[in-house]
């Protein structure tokens, strides 16, 4: 019984680890976040109201201030960038997963000794920085940039497209730089796939098209759910690829944090515009690890 | 017998190469409609790549393949009229019980009622009847192997290819499922092709067996055929045991052979319809089964061996007795345990007559 108990106390201590984990770096910023989306800004060093203040002597008052939230919900701005960042972050993440499909599909499908290589070649840009890979596509997209100027030169169109600082080039941004979040959990769903349940699917009267729909689609949804949730989420809060390929047209909830806290030096706003995020993502995080878990009930 | 009928499937000198190797070697076969047969060999020896070139998944390198008289060497599998059983049964993991029944079914867009009953005889044919809702994984071995057989059958094919079906079962399980599986194609009268290993499955199965080697058929026969006349001595090996012995055509009187071997004092005679030259060399083949033991030994006896006992394998039913030759040559002969005890049980170092009929030994020529 001893031995049991220890193994217990050992096993406990396992399960805790990830515990202590989410709650010294994610639990305990986040009650900051919170603590901070309910005070007062004000022109000091920080630039907010302490939580508790001395108001004449010896007396002392707590002062939660919903004010923030509701500055949130009044101002239709807060509101348009959220349901922006929703919109782009929604079509963003289809895009990705449109162009990242067939490519995951190719990879898993390409034969043994090409896989690695063409993996490398996905994972390859990841070695330099986000920013410089984003800077870069300024240069293509902008109106005498490389694309246009290639246009042009080939003679399909005679005025350049105005592509940068709208709402295009931060998708062609935001796919470009999402891509491997999509292609790496489907080809390791793809790969996994049972070629025989294919031939099966053959034998009981698909076509390849139909093999594709009945069998290689359903048993890659996993896959298709672990790549959305790896782009949905951080595109919803994302900044640099808004700021610098969106220009001031496109209004999303990231940038407007970052104006908040740099610009206006509002922290109480720009907290309770991160709990705010927080809640929204949290709710389709939750669906999905309730849908994993049955998933993973059912496939034993 | 309904042998005379048009074949089923008709192979024509089907070849299948890969790179330099051989996998299918110019195999003909002409499969009758109601047939059990049986593709036989050990692995790599092209059965299974046979079966595919059958279902569909490999082209031949060259030769046809006729189904029902139409060829079909080039049709697509999903267009071919037969099913296939997969070895690993290839269940859909994402789909119940009762929707992998269903799939072949939905692919043919029959309708809802009709592939709900459909699915329901198929569940009572396997006797799954309560297991509809289950997902693959919630499944036994034996119980997906059904499943696997209930799928493959519910399309109603008139040719069902079965690579293998019983390989992950266990012995017991096998040995049951084996007389399942041929009531069931006698009781549906579809011609069923087996892919196996094991030739005791194909023995108990099969209307008729061919057994391949290096991607050569080496003989097609009815079991019993098989193993009473085996062509070849790689075939009277594989099937059973079997005591060769290398011989010198002495003379043939009519169909009676008499041979002249280094490992018997004696002559061997065997019979043999094909006139034979004297002086060429042939193997006579003789079965454990069929060497009795006898008193002593007679002078002039033809198919008569001296030797010492020298193991004794009980194996309950039987006994096999391994017995040395003055040559040196060792062979086997078995007894079956008639009685719980023999009364004078054979003994280890004890010297023997051993002796079979002339008729119950054949010759091979290769």
């Amino acid at each position: 019984m001893r031995s049991r108990d220890r193994f217990n106390l050992g096993k406990r201590a396992l399960i805790g680890l990830p515990w202590l984990w989410m709650a010294v770096f994610f639990l305990l910023p986040f009650l900051f976040i919170l603590k901070l989306s309910l005070s007062e800004a004000a022109l000091m060093q920080p630039p907010y109201l302490p939580f508790i203040r001395e108001v004449s002597d010896g007396m002392v008052t707590m002062v939660v201030n919903f004010g923030n939230y509701l500055l949130l919900l009044e101002d239709p701005l807060y509101l348009n960038a959220l349901l922006n960042s929703i919109e782009i972050a929604a079509w963003s993440t289809l895009l990705t997963l449109l162009v990242g499909y067939p490519m995951a599909y190719a990879i898993a499908k390409a034969p043994h000794n090409w896989r690695l290589p063409l993996l490398m070649l996905i994972i390859l840009p990841f070695w330099t920085s986000f920013l410089i890979r984003v800077y870069a596509w300024i240069g293509i997209l902008k109106n005498n940039g490389l694309l246009n100027n290639l246009l042009i030169y080939l003679g399909i169109i005679d005025q350049p497209l105005e592509i940068l600082y709208t709402p295009t080039a931060v998708y062609i941004g935001i796919v470009y730089s999402y891509l491997p979040f999509v292609i790496l959990p489907l080809y390791a769903t793809l790969i996994r796939l049972d070629d025989t349940l294919l031939e099966a699917a053959a034998d009981l009267g698909c076509p390849p098209w139909k093999q594709f729909l009945t069998v290689t689609l359903p048993l890659s949804i996993p896959g298709v759910i672990a790549g959305t949730m790896l782009v949905f989420i951080p595109v919803m809060g994302e900044f640099v690829i808004p700021d610098l390929l969106g220009g001031p047209n496109v209004l999303m909830i990231g940038k407007l944090m970052w104006t908040e806290f740099f610009s206006n030096k509002d922290w109480p706003v720009a907290s309770a515009l991160a709990a705010v995020l927080l809640l929204v993502l949290i709710v389709p995080f939750v669906l999905w690890q309730h849908f994993e878990s049955r998933n993973r009930e059912s496939l034993g | 017998m309904t042998l005379q009928e048009t074949p089923i499937v008709q192979l024509q000198q089907v070849t299948k190469t890969y790179g330099d190797l051989y996998a299918v070697d110019d195999v003909s076969l002409d499969i009758y409609p109601g047939e059990f047969f049986s593709l036989l060999g050990a692995s790599g020896c092209g059965k299974t790549t046979l079966l595919r070139m059958l279902a569909g998944f490999e082209t031949p390198t060259s030769g046809k393949i006729f189904l029902g008289g139409e060829d079909v060497t080039d049709l697509p599998p999903y267009e071919r009229p037969l099913n296939m059983m997969f070895q690993s049964y290839a269940l859909f993991p994402h789909l119940n019980v009762a929707d992998n029944i269903a799939f072949g079914l939905r692919q043919e867009r029959m309708p809802k009622a009709e592939r709900d009953q459909r699915v329901q005889e198929m569940l009572q044919l396997v006797q799954i009847e309560k297991l509809g809702k289950r997902k693959p994984h919630q499944l036994s071995g034996g119980q997906r192997q059904r499943v696997a057989l209930a799928r493959a059958l519910a399309k109603h094919p008139k040719l069902l290819l079965l690579d293998e079906p019983l390989g992950a079962l266990d012995k017991k399980l096998r040995e049951q499922t084996q007389f399942e599986l041929v009531n069931l194609q006698e009781r549906l009268g579809i011609t069923f092709i087996v892919v196996t290993h094991d030739q005791e499955e194909a023995m108990t199965m099969s209307s008729r067996i061919a057994l391949m080697r290096e991607g050569r058929v080496v003989q097609v026969d009815a079991p019993r055929r098989l193993y009473e006349y085996p062509n070849s001595r790689y075939c009277a090996d594989f099937i059973g045991s079997i005591n060769l012995f290398d011989a010198e055509v002495v003379k043939q009187e009519d169909n009676l052979v008499t041979l002249k071997s280094p490992d018997c004092d004696q002559l061997l005679q065997v019979y043999h319809s094909q006139p034979l030259l004297e002086g060429m060399t042939a193997t006579v083949a003789v079965r454990p089964e069929k060497v009795q033991i006898t008193e002593n030994c007679q002078p002039q006896r033809s198919n008569q061996l001296r030797g010492v006992i020298k193991e004794i394998a009980y194996l309950g039913d039987v006994s096999v007795y391994h017995v040395d030759l003055p040559s040196g040559k060792r062979i086997q002969f078995t007894q079956s345990n008639v009685q719980a005890l023999a009364q004078q049980p054979l003994d280890w170092e004890e010297e023997v007559c051993l002796h079979w009929q002339a008729d119950a030994c054949n010759l091979l020529l290769e």
